[in-house]
């Protein structure tokens, strides 16, 4: 085992703890922004414990990339965190009024208290989805570092087309997986109503994909270098395409749960793509790329801190998804308004 | 003002507030583990109410320790960039560790701790919450070996100069067991468990002073009292140690934690007092001899003065002489409510005292003071380290951040804290005056209206 497999593979876990973040507290961020699209109290409520039990251990896994992000590659954390200063501070009051207004909604039967949380879980969670999208764009674009690795331009930088445009398709995305996890977790007529929203929410984000996508292979053509040299990577973008496209005939053969996997293996597959893509930069400089780039060997830690790193992980990870698994198996199932419900 | 001056503000600011929540949730933990056991033990449908009721304030004071605790996370990128790249390392794995082992543990189970009373068997719903408990337990355990690590560095050597200069780890079980990290353990978990003793106590003596929820108030204030007195015994003697290990690790934070400007011998210490710069001298309450003999087991061998080190590694002494005297304060005033509770329990008259039990009532804030002037005294205590003397804290800043951003964030974090602040204690007393679900419990309904100490 040598420095440079332990750099990559910590590079592997860390993109584990991003997907399994975007794909767990994706749907939530999703339900979340569709809430409000309900009228009544009761479905409002039904929405809102489809994810009760579930949705701060799915935060955990935004905690978790921070910290093994930090653990193994301090370097790009601590470009990444104040270069994005001003969006980090944005992004963390979205992810507390989201979690606030989950908790609060539910403590008093007040109407106009009960609306009010509800928008604030809307716009929180629209927030957070699109904020995270301006960073991901922001980090294939590039930004500006100097050779210390610190961020050299204005925060009005980022607010250029391609980030937004990639904000817009993570809303979009988790907009569709936050429909289909919803049409797994409720019956009856909300259900089918749902069925009628995910579908639209897909329309609406094959097109934002496919605008995308061309941005990226125009724009940012290095994205694409390593699938001209290994044209088998392309296989992901048609994979992801495969899962996203089949979700419509799950539903309608009434597999609502594979359905929901496939939404998340789609997810997994675009995640692939991208870690590929940016491989092995961690943060693009815009200035002298060659030498300011932060890549995953020039700001990893050190071996034996990567060494005890992946102890850790070899203990931990199994216990975590062996619980997580059974948590989820807990509360299988359409949801139910119980006496301790939200 | 600088963007280090303001860092500073918003790295205290948003630990402070954040550290309202993890020590009731840490404390409330083991009460519930205690709680939920003896329902297991006894079926008293009681302990059921007791458990179910405590549990719905744990799972209050977990959401806003997740939500405040993620700003902690970026607090160190977003501000500390620097600093993030020197103990990156280091912090890192303990970082990691923290997690993987303690927030899956805590954030998975507390799901069914809140919501599978309904869909679990009771031993697997006593096994969330021991579980639960034991996470929130852990993620104190890695952050304070961090923290310990940055009072007393061990395990690493330094690679790099300058701005490039970097401690890497050398032997991981040696900086995980640094000379203070041990110590200030305990005596973080302690203070922890003294907070959420002390919300039982508080919740409980106010039930009691209005008449309500009697068996409720009864059982909990028993097991509050005989749990607080453990603790407070428990937390002088992890005082004691840990004020030892500081003499011996950071001499200058304990001269001037206790003010002492110049070597003398007989050292004494002080009970309260007040510190002028100026003259260098501090004026008011002392005993002889006590702090050498406290750290030195005898009266004679001083305790090194301030005099002995150079002025620009002193930390500001004014402030960490008081805040280090008001934790020690807290604890005094809560063996004092303790003792006056434990007092009137033995003599079955504490519903009727109305004063002791009013004591009781305010006594939720002596912990939550401690535990916070506690930090301070800590924190400020290492300065004008970051990492005691390896990394200056204005070296530790993020380069490139401006000053106005950082008011930016300051005005809008303390803008979201209040309301958090106030909605937190709007629905703390919300569930405090709505009570434990009556139907729950049958014992409860019989001894409600008459007095609990009677009959039997």
């Amino acid at each position: 085992m040598d420095e440079f497999f332990l750099e990559h593979l910590w590079y592997f876990v860390i993109g584990f703890c991003a997907v399994s973040y975007v794909v767990l507290d994706g749907f939530d961020l999703g339900v979340g922004m569709l809430n409000i699209f309900n009228k009544k109290d009761e479905e409002r409520r039904l929405f809102l414990n489809a994810i009760g039990p579930v949705w701060d251990g799915n935060e955990v896994w935004l905690v978790v990339f921070g910290g093994a992000l930090f653990a193994g590659f301090p370097g790009a954390y601590a470009t990444i965190l104040s270069s994005f200063y001003n969006l980090v501070m944005l992004f963390v009051a979205a992810l507390i009024f989201r979690a606030v207004a989950i908790e609060f909604r539910s403590k008093h039967p007040s109407k106009s208290w009960r609306s009010t949380w509800d928008y604030v879980f809307a716009v929180a969670s629209l927030g957070i989805a699109f904020g995270a999208g301006l960073i991901l764009g922001n980090l294939i674009q590039g930004i500006p570092l100097n050779g210390d690795g610190d961020f050299t331009g204005a925060s009005s930088l980022f607010f250029t087309p391609y980030p937004i445009l990639i904000g817009f398709l993570v809303v979009a995305l988790f907009l569709m997986h936050g429909c289909i996890y919803l049409v797994m977790k409720t019956e009856g007529e909300l259900h089918d109503r749902l069925r009628v929203w995910s579908r639209r929410s897909m329309l609406l984000f094959f097109f934002v994909y496919f605008v995308a996508t061309s941005a990226t292979l125009i724009y940012m053509p290095f994205m694409a270098e390593k699938i001209r040299e290994f044209p088998w990577i392309g296989l992901l973008g048609l994979f992801a395409f495969a899962f996203f496209f089949s979700i419509p005939k799950l539903f309608s053969k009434g597999r609502d749960g594979t359905a929901f996997i496939f939404s998340c293996l789609g997810i997994g597959s675009l995640f692939g793509l991208f870690g590929i893509g940016t491989y092995p930069v961690l943060v693009r400089s815009t200035v002298d790329p060659e030498t300011n780039n932060l890549t995953i060997m020039n700001v990893a830690s050190s071996f034996l801190t990567l060494k005890v790193l992946l102890i850790i992980v070899i203990i931990g990870i199994p216990m975590v998804l062996g619980y997580g698994f059974y948590i989820y198996r807990v509360f299988k199932g359409k949801v139910k308004i119980g006496p301790s419900s939200y | 003002m600088d963007a280090v001056v303001l860092s500073r503000i918003q790295f205290g600011l948003t630990s402070s507030f954040h550290y309202i929540y993890p020590p009731l949730s840490i404390g409330l933990g083991l009460m519930l583990v205690f709680f939920e056991g003896m329902y297991m033990k006894t079926k008293d449908p009681l302990y059921k109410q007791i458990a179910k009721f405590w549990i719905k304030i744990f799972g209050l004071t977990f959401a806003l320790g997740v939500a405040t605790g993620l700003v902690q996370l970026f607090g160190f990128g977003t501000n500390w960039a620097r600093y993030s790249r020197f103990v990156g390392d280091v912090f890192g794995s303990a970082l990691g560790a923290e997690g993987v082992f303690a927030f899956f543990l805590e954030a998975g189970f507390i799901g069914i701790m809140l919501f599978g009373w309904e869909k679990v068997t009771p031993r697997i719903h006593y096994l969330s919450t021991i579980l639960v408990a034991l996470g929130s337990h852990f993620s104190a355990v890695w952050i304070v070996v961090a923290n310990s690590w940055m009072q007393t560095p061990a395990g690493y050597k330094i690679v790099g100069e300058g701005k490039e200069a970097k401690a890497i780890v050398t032997d991981f079980w040696q900086m995980v067991f640094n000379p203070s990290s041990m110590d200030r353990l305990t005596h973080v978990i302690l203070g922890c468990w003294l907070s959420g003793i002390f919300l039982v106590l508080s919740v409980s003596a106010y039930y009691m002073l209005k008449k309500r929820h009697l068996a409720f108030s009864k059982a909990c204030i028993k097991a509050g009292l005989i749990a607080a007195s453990v603790v407070l015994v428990l937390q002088l003697i992890s005082a004691d140690s840990t004020a030892r290990g500081v003499s011996v690790n950071q001499p200058i934070k304990l001269a001037a934690l206790e003010g002492i400007y110049e070597t003398v011998p007989y050292t004494p210490i002080s009970v309260v007092g007040w510190v002028d710069t100026k003259t260098e001298t501090v004026t008011g309450l002392k005993i002889p001899a006590l702090l050498s003999f406290l750290v030195n087991r005898n009266f004679e061998t001083p305790v090194r003065g301030l005099n002995e080190f150079p002025k620009d590694e002193w930390p500001n002494v004014p402030v960490v002489y008081q805040t280090y005297h008001l934790m020690i304060a807290m604890w005094g005033a809560m063996v004092g409510s303790v003792l006056l509770g434990l007092y009137f329990w033995r003599r079955k008259k504490l519903d009727s005292a109305k004063w002791t039990l009013r004591a009781l009532v305010a006594s939720v804030l002596f912990p939550a003071i401690a535990n916070q002037v506690g930090w301070f005294t800590a924190e400020m205590g290492r300065q004008p380290w970051v990492v005691y003397k390896l990394l200056r804290t204005k070296d530790g800043v993020s380069p490139m951040i401006q000053g106005s951003q950082v008011f930016s964030s300051i005005t809008m974090l303390v803008c979201i804290y209040t309301l958090l602040f106030t909605l937190f204690i709007y629905l703390l007393n919300y569930k405090i005056k709505h009570g434990p679900e009556e139907n729950d419990s049958d014992s409860d309904q019989k001894t409600q209206y008459r007095n609990p100490y009677e009959g039997k």
